[in-house]
């Protein structure tokens, strides 16, 4: 059925949404990237590709990953109950692993033997190392020599995956030079080499296809919090870096207009410091890394470094399907800084023994301020993107304790 | 007709092929990229291709991408860029001048005021390497208003389809990509270049230059023989980069190989 008021129907053909999105990568990539979007758009119709992965979605990943009430917390807090999406509780930690085993068996069912990837903290980087080591395909991610320094045990995991870790030092030596490093090997090596790009940014079809891997999350969640409560959240929040776990759970609710959406950015230092990862709320429109978004970047138009407690945050663009429903107001984008989302790391932790990754603890932190300000009948669905284990180190750190 | 136009016919009228060296503009410091452009010019180019510096040249190798940093250490801007090519234009009304960067300085400036300054400053083209025909269409819209140049990108993979889009883009010429890689990387291999040369010329009169790869004389009599204009860059960023310290040098550098390859290229 056509439906004109729907926000479902996006992207374009083009990969537009709206001003944003689209394709702006050289002449070089065209062509592997027409190669993708043929296959996306086959087998994302195909029964027998589906099966296959909602097989392994189930006994690998460990789907569907639970809703939770968290109760003690709700009730400590004031306000509206909490809820939380359980992606912690996948295989490999987080929500990412969603997304690697789709574009990962794409590259089988395409003919590729080799998948690079780029990461900035490491967790995707682990989640394709993960499936390239299950499906045997060689693998290699580009990773920014800061991160790399400062992610260690990541890379070790990588690496006894069977992955190769290249250290890229260009630019600010970050999760943007990687993704940059990892679009320049794949110029050489379009024959035999599949790209999986860790969340939805990139030139069409990755915003696309990256959401429709990951929008398992809001199917699932969608269904579990109508089973558990018989109705919809009043208010959905997920964290944003690139945009992946969030646009996942809010995708199969954007025409629930009843339901309010909040994306969580990175404040870092604080949005009036500069120091921070907030594109939405304070940067300008601009195109990098194939597409055209939110960035920050300086008055000349070059990429400005980003700052956050959380790796996984830090990035200068955001993908396009935020920018559009930013400037439709379909959702709203907020911003939680450094301090905050320690906080809230600590009080999940405590209240309900949970550890979260920092990076959804800036969602926890503003869910638990919203919530305040709501009834106690009503509901927040947080989108618990992954588990803080891999931050033991950074916390430990910021409390003055060595490991 | 075009600078750039008017450059290509008449060295056809000489039977010879163009010459384009590449330098990125504030490399290794905004001081010497002028007297640089003169001195190629000096060398035996034809057109100049001149890299607006940007901070994530996704596109580059890391011979340019070097570059790029050095420039960026000066804060060189896409407005400081124009404003080297006003003052190369003082004394130099002949050679064409290309602009080759990436779109987001462009996109921060508004295409409008970008065309507008870049043909003040006397710039005859732009080459803007993540801006493909599909979404190429305002930003060509505002270049051909002021009378200037689309400069595209051909690839080895760029099938039949794409080379007509190209084609129906593109003024000025084509920069055909002579290798799968970024700018620097090694393995050309001439058959391939001359066979897609001439599928290109199947959907196109327009002249046909072939860069990325191209490192010394041999190569680009090679490449002269079979293409309009023979585009060289990271051979000559790199002997930017070996005297970044001592920029006074720089210039004799550039002149030695690129005088190599006009005589080279003229001998054929
Ligand atoms: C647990 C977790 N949440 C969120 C993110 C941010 O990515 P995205 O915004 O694509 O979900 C990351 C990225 O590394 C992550 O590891």
């Amino acid at each position: 059925m056509e439906n004109n008021d729907s926000f479902m129907n996006m992207p374009d053909e083009h990969g537009h949404f709206g001003p944003y999105g689209g394709i702006f990568v050289a002449e070089t990539l065209m062509e592997a990237l027409t190669e993708l979007r043929g296959a996306y758009e086959k087998y994302l119709g195909d029964p027998d590709f589906l099966a296959e992965l909602d097989a392994d979605l189930q006994h690998y990943v460990g789907r569907p990953s639970p809703i939770y009430h968290a109760e003690r917390l709700s009730r400590e807090n004031g306000g509206a109950q909490i809820y939380l999406k359980r992606e912690d509780l996948n295989h490999t930690g987080a929500h990412k692993v969603n997304n690697t085993i789709g574009q990962a068996l794409l590259a089988k069912r395409m003919g590729k033997t080799r998948i690079i990837a780029e990461t900035g903290a490491g967790q995707h980087g682990v989640a394709t190392a993960t499936v390239a080591a299950r499906l045997g395909l060689e693998c290699v991610v580009y990773m920014g020599e800061v991160d790399v320094a400062r992610q260690e045990a990541n890379v070790y995991r990588m690496r006894l995956l069977g992955a190769e870790v290249r250290s890229v030092s260009s630019g600010s030596r970050t999760l943007k030079d990687a993704l940059n490093e990892a679009m320049r090997d794949w110029v050489a090596t379009v024959d035999d080499t599949f790209y999986i790009i860790g969340t939805v940014a990139g030139p069409h079809p990755y915003p696309a296809m990256v959401r429709d891997f990951q929008a398992v999350i809001g199917r699932e969640a969608r269904q579990q919090i109508q089973d558990m409560t018989g109705s919809l959240p009043d208010a959905l929040v997920a964290c944003v870096g690139g945009g992946s776990n969030a646009i996942g759970l809010f995708y199969p609710f954007l025409d629930d207009k009843e339901v309010a959406i909040y994306g969580v950015e990175a404040a870092g230092e604080g949005l009036e410091t500069g120091r921070h990862a907030a594109p939405l709320c304070a940067g300008e429109p601009g195109v990098l890394h194939g597409n055209r978004t939110y960035l920050m970047e300086d008055k000349d138009g070059q990429i400005i470094e980003t700052h956050s407690i959380s790796a996984g945050l830090d990035y200068p663009g955001v993908g396009p399907e935020h920018a559009w429903l930013k400037d439709t107001g379909r959702a709203k984008y907020v911003a939680i800084d450094d301090q905050e989302a320690l906080d809230a790391f600590h009080r999940l932790t405590r209240t309900e023994g949970i550890i979260p990754a920092l990076e959804s603890s800036h969602a926890i932190a503003y869910g638990l301020k919203l919530a305040a300000t709501m009834q106690p009948e009503q509901k927040v669905l947080v989108n618990l993107s992954g588990r803080g284990d891999k931050d033991m180190h950074t916390v430990a750190a910021i409390e003055g304790i060595a490991l | 007709m075009s600078r750039i136009a008017a450059r290509f016919a008449a060295l056809k009228a000489e039977g010879r092929t163009a010459l384009i060296p590449f330098i990125t503009a504030g490399d290794p410091h905004p001081d010497v990229t002028v007297g640089l452009m003169h001195d190629l010019v000096d060398a035996g180019a034809d057109i100049i291709e001149l890299g607006v510096p940007f901070s994530d040249p996704m596109a580059d190798g890391p011979v340019i991408q070097r570059a790029s940093e050095r420039a960026l250490a000066h804060h060189v801007s896409l407005g400081d860029v124009m404003d080297m090519v006003k003052t190369f234009r003082e004394t130099d009304g002949e050679t064409p001048v290309i602009l080759m960067g990436y779109l987001n300085p462009v996109e921060v400036m508004g295409y409008e005021t970008f065309a507008r300054r870049a043909a003040e400053s006397g710039v005859d083209g732009a080459l803007t390497v993540d801006v493909p025909p599909e979404e190429g269409h305002d930003l060509i819209q505002a270049l051909r208003g002021q009378g200037l140049d689309a400069i595209y990108l051909a690839a080895p993979t760029s099938h039949r389809q794409r080379l007509e889009m190209i084609a129906e883009a593109a003024s000025g010429f084509i920069y055909y990509v002579s290798l799968k890689g970024v700018t620097g990387s090694a393995n050309l291999v001439l058959e391939e270049v001359e066979r897609k040369l001439t599928e290109i010329r199947e959907v196109t009169d327009m002249p046909l230059g072939v860069g990325f790869g191209i490192k010394d004389a041999e190569m680009a009599a090679a490449m002269a023989r079979i293409a309009d204009a023979v585009v060289v860059g990271s051979a000559l960023v790199s002997r930017v980069e070996a005297n970044a310290s001592k920029p006074d040098k720089i210039g004799a550098e550039l002149k030695q190989l690129l005088q190599e390859m006009r005589q080279a290229m003229d001998a054929i």
